[in-house]
């Protein structure tokens, strides 16, 4: 497989994809640079890595629409400016490194997340009812990816989703994960500083320097 | 009962009482004996040229006259707005919606008030129309003022939280709802504190005013609840134009928070 900066890189296995809706940034301008093209087919996981500054979370700001920027951006036939930025966000779930809470309880935000999601991630039905104030930065973590998750989007932007975790909760967040895509032929795109996870959730590891994609991650 | 009037000798012996704190001042080392000093004759010099200001309009009542005094306030009154802000909109914006809003308020409800509830002749009649503007902008302004910087700084703390939303899939009224509650809230408390004391606490400054110059006290109070109503409408409705457009600006067509439109702190 080739790879280039402008010309975009291509997850390989074309002819398995599933009949979803293929993540797919063209010719893209962003805060950290460009241009940066990129496919992500149904089912499929993209890690990104790259130094500090390198451009990782702007990336998946551009994509989220939540930075302004240039090129083209869609899910399968829908471009990103061709609908409402509400109903872009909804298609395409970011989960943020810091996650946002606001309310009471947990409940106000994990409404209609199915129960069966909270026992992947080792919680019971009981979490519902517990005060947002006394989270712990793992629980808000694991929590707001379920949060994300319940709105039920077509492609995931994760932006290390388990950087506060211990190993045990990390397996369960990647399981999680890996469950939801299956159900959904989901492509995601996943920035991660983990070289081994990067081996066990990814079909590609890629390297992003100054808001360009250089190459696979380790190599060239 | 006529009014008093108060001969230079009189406005002398009250100077007598600055000067005592001056020298009081120098006597304690506070160091702030020269500044009141020069505070009190800024206030002798502004408040005698706004005097002969006044004078002058009232002696030619035109319609021009007054407008053009209306705006000279309103320009200034748009600039304190902007000092009083800690994270400005940069460009236009930062004077703009101020000064916008407090143009809509004071001067639709002062407008409204001179025509529709006091109704002098001409209806632009400066004793009437210069007082009652000025009360109004000077709240109108404070609401405004409070109401925006409430706004920014609280956008600026809770952006996580507003982007959050966003991602989540609300539209920028939801995900700014609570922010711009809290903005609303904070430019309509000094009002409402005002009038709930009013009267029990402190004799506001028209009425006892008024009363000073003789005015009969019940219809000083009349003069006062006007007053008081006008410029809780005046408040609201400047107050909400600001917080509305501030939040407007704060976002762009694809409902993205751009706190790029907001300039850094100015500092402390």
């Amino acid at each position: 497989m080739t790879l280039s900066p402008h010309r975009g890189v291509r997850v390989p296995n074309a002819s398995q994809i599933a009949p979803a809706r293929p993540l797919v940034i063209d010719d893209l301008y962003y805060r950290a640079g460009g241009p940066l093209s990129l496919q992500v087919n149904p089912g499929e996981t993209v890690c990104l890595s790259g130094e500090s500054g390198s451009g990782k979370t702007l990336l998946l700001r551009a994509i989220a629409d939540l930075d302004p920027h240039d090129g083209e951006i869609r899910l399968g036939d829908t471009g990103q400016h061709t609908i409402a930025a509400t109903a872009w966000r909804r298609q395409v779930g970011m989960l943020p490194a810091e996650s946002a809470w606001w309310g009471g309880s947990v409940r106000e935000h994990l409404d209609g997340a199915p129960s069966a999601w909270l026992e992947i991630l080792g919680f019971t039905a009981g979490v519902m009812d517990w005060q947002i104030a006394r989270l712990s930065s793992g629980e808000r973590q694991r929590l707001a990816l379920l949060r994300m998750l319940a709105r039920q989007p077509a492609a995931l932007l994760l932006d290390e989703p388990t950087a506060n975790l211990d190993p045990g909760n990390s397996e369960r967040v990647e399981h999680l994960i890996a469950a939801y895509q299956r159900s959904k032929s989901a492509p995601v795109l996943w920035v991660t500083h983990d070289p081994s996870q990067a081996a066990r959730v990814s079909t590609q590891y890629l390297q992003l320097s100054g808001g360009r994609l250089i190459g696979p991650e380790g190599g060239a | 009962m006529t009014t008093i009037s108060l001969s230079a000798q009189d406005l002398g012996l009250a100077a007598l009482l600055v000067l005592a704190v001056a020298l009081l001042s120098s006597r304690l080392e506070l160091g702030v004996g020269r500044r009141m000093l020069i505070a009190a004759a800024r206030t002798t010099a502004q408040l005698l040229l706004v005097g002969l200001v006044l004078k002058t309009l009232f002696a030619h009542a035109e319609l021009h006259w007054v407008a053009l005094l209306a705006c000279v306030m309103l320009l200034v009154a748009g600039r304190e707005v902007l000092a009083r802000q800690q994270r400005r909109f940069v460009g236009a914006w930062g004077y703009g919606i101020g000064t916008a809003s407090m143009l809509l308020s004071s001067f639709t409800v002062t407008i409204l008030a001179l025509i529709v509830v006091i109704g002098p002749t001409p209806w632009y009649t400066p004793q009437y129309a210069i007082p009652l503007l000025g009360m109004l902008l000077g709240n109108t302004m404070n609401g405004v003022s409070l109401g925006l910087d409430r706004l920014t700084h609280q956008v600026w703390q809770e952006r996580a939280s507003v982007e959050g939303r966003l991602l989540l899939g609300q539209t920028r009224h939801e995900a700014l709802g609570s922010v711009r509650r809290d903005a609303m809230r904070s430019g309509l408390m000094p009002i409402i504190n005002a009038m709930s004391v009013a009267g029990v606490v402190s004799l506001p400054g028209m009425m006892t005013g008024q009363i000073l110059a003789g005015a009969p006290p019940v219809e000083a109070v009349k003069y006062q609840v006007l007053i008081m109503f006008l410029i809780a409408g005046g408040t609201g409705l400047g107050t909400a134009g600001a917080v509305w457009l501030g939040s407007q600006r704060l976002f762009d067509e694809r409902d993205r928070l751009r706190l790029e439109r907001l300039s850094a702190p100015k500092p402390s």
